[in-house]
């Protein structure tokens, strides 16, 4: 027991990373995209379950409004609508790529074992939960709000203008007139 | 001891896995959905520096790139639906129209 207490961290993150890694394999790895969608909200969990695991609850909460409940509907929501009965036939692609599929995994082995080496021979840092802001001691939402809308303000402006845009595209590509005009071969 | 390696570790996994999906799905839907893989290996490198550092940008960032992620999934999406509208196929092979 005192051993779960004392690595209660250490437990919760390799729970997680295991987690957010297997969804992240069954993205790729199953066919249906309907499974894959579902891999990959497991994974936007795990991944929001880390955020909390590194104090930033905000980031955490918006993780799962905005992918898990977002971002993942339309998905799912498009893959119900396109409803693509023949899946592509993948195979003959993949046997081409093998000896670069090689190299890179040897590349991603090395990276994870200098990135193993340095996490033992670093200390951790363990900054505080609560930050200042403005001389008093917020929390992490008012300290992510008061950053974002003192500091990055121009930047926040110009994101809902690409959010206006992203959302002015995704209608005229939706709309029906593209059909007619182009006609269906 | 969790360290910030140890999320670099994760967030590189993560990525690497994002790219082999781009490369290898031949699916429109899935590729979109690899991008949001990569996304949020990026958000989890914002989220481990913030951590280490005690600084709040990371999270103000992640939260910008959390923005970014919705309105390119939003994008795909619509170009999957004006796809299958058009050519009846997600398969990427299928729509080389630029000779891509």
């Amino acid at each position: 027991m005192d051993f779960f207490v004392a690595n209660f961290a250490a437990i919760v993150f390799y729970a997680l990373a295991a987690v957010a890694v297997a969804g992240a394999l069954g993205v790729i790895a199953l066919r249906h995209p309907v499974h894959a969608a579902l891999s990959l909200l497991a994974t936007f969990l795990a991944v929001a379950g880390l955020f909390v695991l590194q104090r930033a609850e905000f980031i955490a909460a918006v993780q799962i409004l905005i992918y898990a409940g977002g971002v993942m509907v339309l998905f799912l929501f498009v893959i119900m609508l396109v409803n693509v009965r023949t899946l592509p036939d993948e195979s003959q692609f993949l046997r081409r790529l093998a000896p670069v599929a090689g190299a890179l995994g040897v590349l991603l082995a090395v990276l994870v074992g200098i990135g193993a080496w340095a996490a033992t021979s670093r200390p951790p840092a363990d900054p505080a939960p609560l930050v200042q802001v403005a001389g008093e001691t917020a929390g992490n939402t008012e300290a992510v709000g008061w950053n974002l809308y003192r500091d990055y303000l121009l930047p926040f402006e110009v994101v809902s203008i690409v959010l206006l845009v992203a959302m002015i595209g995704a209608i005229v590509m939706g709309r029906k007139e593209l059909q007619e005009k182009e006609g269906r071969p | 001891m969790i360290t910030t390696s140890h999320y670099l570790v994760l967030s590189l996994v993560l990525f690497s896995l994002g790219i082999v999906g781009i490369v290898v799905r031949r699916n429109f839907i899935t590729v979109l959905m690899c991008v949001e893989l990569i996304l949020n290996a990026a958000n989890v490198n914002f989220i481990a520096f913030a951590h280490q550092l005690g600084d709040l940008t990371g999270q103000v960032f992640a939260v910008f790139v959390i923005t970014i992620a919705a309105a390119e999934a939003a994008i795909g999406l619509g170009i999957i639906v004006a796809l299958v509208r058009l050519k009846r196929t997600v398969n990427l092979d299928q729509v080389s129209v630029m000779e891509g």
